[in-house]
């Protein structure tokens, strides 16, 4: 319909000639002339349909689940939503005994990756950045898992933990009555048996972080620290470590993102029971489902956006602070 | 016509398109059940057709029903047009399907759940076609298709038993006795574990077989009115007899199988196939891992012990599966004719035929095709003075799933803190409850 009028407009069909003959009123516009009109609807459009999907799917629905969590809801119609105030935090903090697992476990989850996977991936960079041979093998070797989703990396560990069949238990004889080792049952075990599978994945992911960041560094800054006499270990604790700090930046941030939005391996490997109940398994625990408690889920969410809040607001305030400065 | 943010020349259009939008997220953002629900109006109803939203995802049901409806057409010239979706994602999805254009007729379950979509007006009362199938079905099965108004919502079409399974070879073997008491049963247990056999089967990785095991001890320890008391939110968790079935289970507890929680159902049951295990407490559906023949004929079943005398074996766990109406049928009088049809021996008959898994839930249904395992099923529940539907089917599904399954796992990995476990499902279930 839009392009249809446009199309159609005296305006925009003779917008050359039209344009040329005032000229010398619009002059004071300046660069807008060489907009037609139609190119302005066009702009417009291009701009405006994002914007408004934006808003709508982004913004819209995050508020929406913000007001949702101070209510109760059960997904049928909108006359059975009731304002309960502040009583799905209070039965949240108080009363559900998933809750304070999930956020420890959301925790636990950070501080392995970056103690882990994240030294591991730097190490392994540092070793391919020296062009060692068949370099990339390892690196494909090590990458691969970054590629494969999630969800899949859950099925094929599943397999691997199998308590009956898996391959650990069948190797090492402990799925015998006994002396059992119950991978993704025991809350002991299980969640450090998921991360064993998120580790695997993340190492490679940070050894690219690392190595992209490696290959900016400039060779002459090594040449010279060779030339100073500095031995290897030396040049990357004082030369090399210290010129990676953005790629510093970026590993620490995707790993925060990685440990709120971890859901998926644990969702395939055993929904979150006992051991590894994560606050995004709660949420989806709660509001997908025959009879939902939407309200109270969107509570559980509401945590999980401040908490991300909290990570990015002083992120975001130094990365502006420092473009301002620049 | 009006564009969006097109500029300070066209102000309201722009913000009215806006507001649309942001009344489009938010239906969005409510979850799409709302947003299907609009375009409600569909298409003209066609008289010589039945629609049928159906979780029969499993090859041999989906056949199976398929069957019947053909039989069906062929009787009556009405043709049943059946939109199949994966059982696990229908019945997640239920709730924004029974809001939005569902067919005419849905596959559902009896009890609570079904209750629950009645009471909430998003099923249609089916007292006309009860009037005329009412004789097909004894007292049990018009109790689990009445909702909470009395009147009647569901027509059921198949039905199983829970109970203890075992081998009978191995049980000959051995020289056991099938044990009627709690305390043989415990007996039977300790001479299975010396005889180098894991007592029971146990897989819980899906967290809802525990619930089944706590159903059968709590029948048996309180009765079948506490089990729906205490299902529907009236009784409490915290009163002394359901700690008594949980230390009941506590004692059973140590002849389960080990590492259960990491195990699914069917990996419990091959040890049951593989005779490494001598019980196995399971609906019938455990028969579907048993694909070699000569296990399956060596495959028994008895009903869970008694162990409270009061009440002795007279409750059977027998979840029921059969169809219901949604709100607003396109052909009503169509359904109507289908599911008279559907509740008659004469469909049951022909659905069995297909899927042997199961048993009717018509009293009426010719049995003599049934295999001696089937046989026992169908009297078993016939013979039951009440029958209860399992836990997440007598009760909300939002307080079983979020705290029943949770709640028993952490029972199950830590058995002797069972009062303050108890304390926290009580909590919980009070404000779950509390919501309408």
């Amino acid at each position: 319909m839009t392009t249809d009028t446009t199309t159609k407009s005296p305006e925009a069909a003779d917008a050359p000639p039209s344009g040329a003959a005032s000229a010398p009123k619009r002059a004071a516009r300046g660069h807008r002339r060489l907009l037609t009109r139609r190119d302005r609807i066009t702009l417009a459009f291009m701009a405006g349909v994002p914007t408004v999907l934006h808003v709508a799917l982004v913004w819209v629905t995050a508020l929406a689940s913000i007001a949702l969590a101070f209510t109760t809801w059960d997904g049928i119609g909108f006359d059975s939503i009731q304002w309960v105030g502040l009583q799905n935090f209070r039965q949240l903090f108080a009363d559900n005994p998933q809750f304070w697992p999930a956020l420890q476990h959301n925790v636990v989850w950070f501080v392995v990756l970056i103690l882990i996977p994240t030294p591991l991936g730097l190490f392994l960079a540092v070793q391919l950045d020296k062009n060692i041979r068949f370099s990339r093998v390892y690196q494909t070797a090590f990458f691969l898992p970054v590629v494969i989703s999630m969800a899949c990396i859950g099925f094929v560990w599943q397999l691997v933990y199998n308590p009956d069949t898996g391959l650990i238990n069948s190797l090492i004889g402990a799925n015998k009555p006994g002396h059992y080792i119950d991978w993704i049952g025991d809350p002991k075990l299980n969640l450090w048996a998921v991360l064993v599978a998120a580790s695997w994945r993340h190492t490679g992911y940070m050894m690219i972080l690392y190595l992209a960041g490696l290959k900016g560094i400039d060779p002459s800054l090594r040449e010279a620290s060779s030339l100073d006499g500095a031995n290897e270990w030396q040049t990357f604790k004082h030369v090399v470590f210290p010129t990676l700090r953005p790629t510093n930046t970026v590993v620490l941030v995707v790993t925060i993102i990685e440990s709120l939005r971890a859901f998926d391996l644990v969702f395939v490997f055993n929904k979150g029971a006992q051991g590894t109940e994560l606050l995004s398994i709660l949420v989806t625990n709660n509001i997908i489902g025959e009879s939902s408690r939407i309200g109270y889920g969107s509570a559980i969410a509401v945590v999980l956006l401040v908490i991300s809040l909290v990570v990015i607001i002083p992120y975001l305030v130094a990365t502006f602070r420092k473009e301002r400065r620049s | 016509m009006y564009l969006p943010l097109s500029g300070p020349s066209a102000p309201t259009p722009s913000r009215r398109t806006l507001l649309r939008g942001i009344g489009g997220a938010a239906v969005l953002g409510a979850g799409i059940p709302l947003l299907s629900a609009c375009g409600s109006s569909g298409t003209a109803s066609d008289p010589k057709t039945v629609t049928v939203g159906s979780n029969a995802s499993d090859a041999v049901p989906k056949k199976a029903f398929a069957d019947v409806y053909a039989a069906y057409k062929k009787q009556s010239g009405i043709t049943v047009d059946v939109n199949t979706k994966d059982h696990n994602t229908f019945q997640e999805q239920i709730n924004s399907y029974l809001q939005g254009t569902p067919d005419d007729v849905f596959n559902w379950f009896a009890g609570y759940r079904m209750q629950f979509f009645a009471a909430k007006k998003l099923a249609t009362p089916i007292d006309d076609v009860w009037a005329k199938i009412g004789d097909n079905f004894p007292d049990a099965m018009k109790k689990l298709s009445k909702g909470e108004d009395g009147k009647y919502y569901f027509v059921p079409m198949t039905t199983y038993p829970w109970a203890v399974f075992y081998r009978k070879s191995v049980f000959q073997q051995h020289g056991y006795k099938v044990p009627t008491t709690w305390d043989e049963l415990v007996a039977l247990c300790k001479q299975m574990k010396k005889d180098k056999l894991v007592p029971i089967a146990f897989g819980d990785k899906d967290a809802w077989p525990a619930m089944g095991t706590f159903d059968q001890i709590n029948f048996r320890l309180n009765g079948y009115d506490f089990h729906v008391q205490l299902m529907a939110g009236k009784a409490s968790w915290t009163d002394a007899k359901v700690k008594a079935a949980f230390d009941h289970w506590a004692e059973l507890l140590p002849y389960h199988q080990d590492g259960f929680m990491g195990r699914t159902w069917q990996d419990a049951a091959q040890t049951l196939v593989a005779k490494k295990a001598g019980m196995y407490l399971l609906g019938t559906f455990v028969a579907q891992q048993f694909t070699n023949k000569a296990d399956l004929d060596d495959l028994d079943f008895f009903p869970f012990p008694e162990i409270n005398s009061a009440y002795g074996q007279d409750t059977v766990e027998a979840p029921t599966d059969g169809l219901m109406v949604s709100k607003a049928p396109k052909n009503h009088d169509g359904v109507l004719k289908l599911l008279e049809y559907m509740g008659s021996p004469a469909a049951e008959e022909l659905y069995l035929k297909g899927d042997p898994s199961v048993v009717a839930a018509s009293s009426k249904a010719d049995t003599s095709a049934y295999s001696a395992l089937q046989k026992k099923a169908f009297d078993m529940i016939g013979g039951a003075k009440s029958l209860t539907q399992f836990m997440d089917r007598d009760s909300r599904p939002d307080f079983t799933s979020t705290v029943m399954q949770p709640g028993l796992q952490k029972f199950l990995q830590n058995p002797k803190d069972v009062d303050s476990l108890l304390s926290s499902i009580e909590r919980q279930k009070k404000q779950i409850f509390a919501t309408a």
